[in-house]
């Protein structure tokens, strides 16, 4: 019969006498010395990697929407300075601020522009972070007030027509809790992370940008730079205006765009090791707008 | 009496098996290590009674309820097993008995390509074309459904090349005898060939339903990724490899270690799964 082929089971063996004579398995010395070197490799590499000790060191902790940036940057300053070194730790804004009034770091990374009762510290701009409110670009609707949108992102306003389109329900499509746009999004509306009903939660902008290219109900939000780009190579995507501003780098980059943050550095009053004072200086000069563009920021006017 | 090379060789095998074994002790020593913070500060209770996932408020104001991921997961992984299985079964079927010798080859050659293709490919393709498409009939179109067939489409390869090997592993005699009793093709495959390797092919099933709790990327990009117990097929969820994958980028203290709590979760169900398949496993012992 022509279906069965293939003889390619294998061939039995007749004088099937074992290799060896039979004997449960231990793990013997081989297996816990392997262990043991595998476990003592993690906690060198855990540890702070030690480092010469006539290179300089610098540090830097903060907000973690800086710390990706920050740390390209460094990575760039390190290979013109070989015997500096700068660590990059991100824990929130709020302990770069502590770290660097305690002095346990040299400078901290503040994802905003420093309040009235934050004068002890000294705030030095390397890039400005602005997101854009995205549509459809089949979707005719000129612009959304804040109301409108407040009311869209926590399900008061479930269609279109309630606001003025065709009608369709609205996809809403939010970030993943922790991404710096979303904490930029709920605190310039005035929202919490609960109250939003989203229909679809996304990772980064890119994704954002694809779900809304193949949904011509869907709003989101997502980094301005991303957007323009997207927009700018023909994508079926249009940018909202806010409060009558258009979302423009421009905008973004003179201040006048609502929905927009500098990303900053700060120091102590008191004063900066030189390497500090160099690192700051290379941080806000022109040589990282690419670093810049790749993450999505703007940079800032200079 | 054993040759100086035979000694070397076991010695070898030796530390390649502890080297793979303390591999997995080692994941899960490090998982356990990072997930202990939230396990010992939130209790055994809060994962599944909590009202909801926001897991940014410590503590006090944070909400950690896994359940609804763990569902979504389980649903994912079942209905894309459901569809594949059958599917892939008769495509091993296809491959082996019914295809021209010429034919079965370049059949087995687009399965095994497919098999190879990059997760993020498949997961691109679903978020451009397949959800769109969804979409046009039940917006938003991002949805357990898109998540099910894409994992549909990459386990299939996976269980049907197991599937077929374990079709060629089936002795050879087995099918000349049931020619010889005249039985018909389907008979003999229906009687003799699919009983004969069921084992192979259950086992090839629970390799692909690991696969599919396992899967990330793709189904991060079309599921929705809503944490929210799913009521139909249209609603969006969020996976447990989703969630880790979205939030650990961003995520501190004790969001960390929650996130860390639900790749435990996710060892323990892939951890269950192998422990079905061996349960299920008859005896057949290798000295």
């Amino acid at each position: 019969m022509p279906g069965f082929r293939r003889p390619s089971h294998p061939v039995q063996a007749r004088t099937s006498r074992p290799l060896r004579p039979q004997r449960k398995f231990r793990p013997g010395p081989w297996a816990l010395a392997l262990v043991g070197l595998l476990l003592a490799g993690c906690q060198s590499a855990g540890g702070a990697g030690g480092g010469g000790a006539a290179s300089q060191r610098l540090t830097v902790t903060g907000s973690s929407t800086v710390a990706p940036l920050a740390a390209e940057i460094a990575k760039r300053f390190e290979t013109s300075q070989p015997d500096a070194r700068v660590d990059v730790q991100s824990g929130g804004s709020s302990k770069g601020l502590a770290d660097v009034r305690r002095g346990s770091a040299d400078l901290g990374m503040v994802s905003r522009a420093l309040g009235p009762e934050e004068d002890d510290l000294q705030a030095t701009t390397i890039a400005l972070d602005g997101i854009a409110l995205i549509v459809h670009s089949d979707n005719p609707l000129p612009a959304l007030s804040e109301d409108q949108i407040r009311g869209i992102f926590t399900g008061a306003i479930t269609d279109w027509r309630q606001v003025g389109g065709p009608p369709a329900p609205i996809t809403v499509i939010n970030k993943a809790d922790g991404r710096s746009t979303l904490e930029l999004f709920l605190d310039h509306f005035q929202l919490s992370s609960a109250d939003i009903q989203a229909d679809v939660v996304i990772g980064d902008n890119q994704q954002g940008i694809r779900s809304v290219v193949g949904n011509p109900a869907a709003i989101s939000y997502v980094s301005i730079g991303s957007a323009l780009q997207e927009a700018g190579r023909g994508g079926a995507i249009r940018l909202l205006p806010l409060g009558g501003i258009a979302p423009t780098l421009a905008n973004v980059a003179n201040g006048s765009f609502p929905l927009s943050r500098p990303l900053i550095l700060v120091r102590p009053a008191r004063g900066l090791t030189p390497l500090g004072q160099e690192f700051l200086a290379f941080a806000a000069s022109a040589t990282n707008d690419d670093l810049i563009r790749r993450e999505s920021f703007v940079a800032p006017p200079r | 009496m054993r040759a100086a090379e035979d000694r070397l060789l076991l010695g070898c095998l030796r530390l390649a098996g502890a080297a793979a074994g303390s591999i997995v002790l080692l994941i899960v020593a490090y998982l356990l290590a990072e997930a202990l913070p939230a396990l010992q500060a939130l209790g055994p209770l809060r994962w599944i009674r909590d009202a909801s996932w926001h897991p940014a408020g410590g503590a006090g104001a944070g909400r950690f309820n896994l359940s609804p991921m763990l569902i979504g997961t389980a649903a994912a992984a079942t209905g894309a097993v459901l569809l594949a299985t059958p599917l892939s079964i008769a495509s091993a079927l296809f491959c082996r008995f019914y295809a021209p010798r010429r034919l079965g080859g370049g059949y087995r050659r687009l399965v095994q390509l497919l098999a190879g293709l990059p997760s993020v490919v498949f997961g691109f393709w679903g978020l451009v074309v397949l959800t769109p498409l969804i979409g046009r009939w039940q917006p938003p179109g991002q949805s357990l459904l898109a998540g099910i067939l894409i994992l549909t489409l990459m386990i299939l390869p996976t269980i049907s090349l197991l599937a077929e090997s374990a079709l060629a592993a089936v002795p050879r005699a087995y099918g000349q005898a049931a020619a010889a009793m005249g039985l018909t093709r389907w008979a003999t495959i229906r009687q003799v060939m699919l009983p004969a390797a069921i084992t192979g092919l259950s086992s090839a099933i629970l390799l692909g339903a690991a696969r599919a709790i396992g899967e990330t990327m793709a189904v991060l990009m079309v599921t929705g990724n809503v944490v929210r117990t799913p009521a139909s097929l249209l609603d969006p969820v969020r996976t447990l490899t989703a969630n880790i994958a979205l939030e650990l980028g961003y995520a501190l203290e004790l969001h960390r270690s929650a996130l860390f709590v639900s790749g435990l979760l996710l060892m323990g169900m892939v951890a269950l799964l192998v422990g079905i398949s061996e349960a299920l496993r008859p005896e057949e012992r290798h000295g």
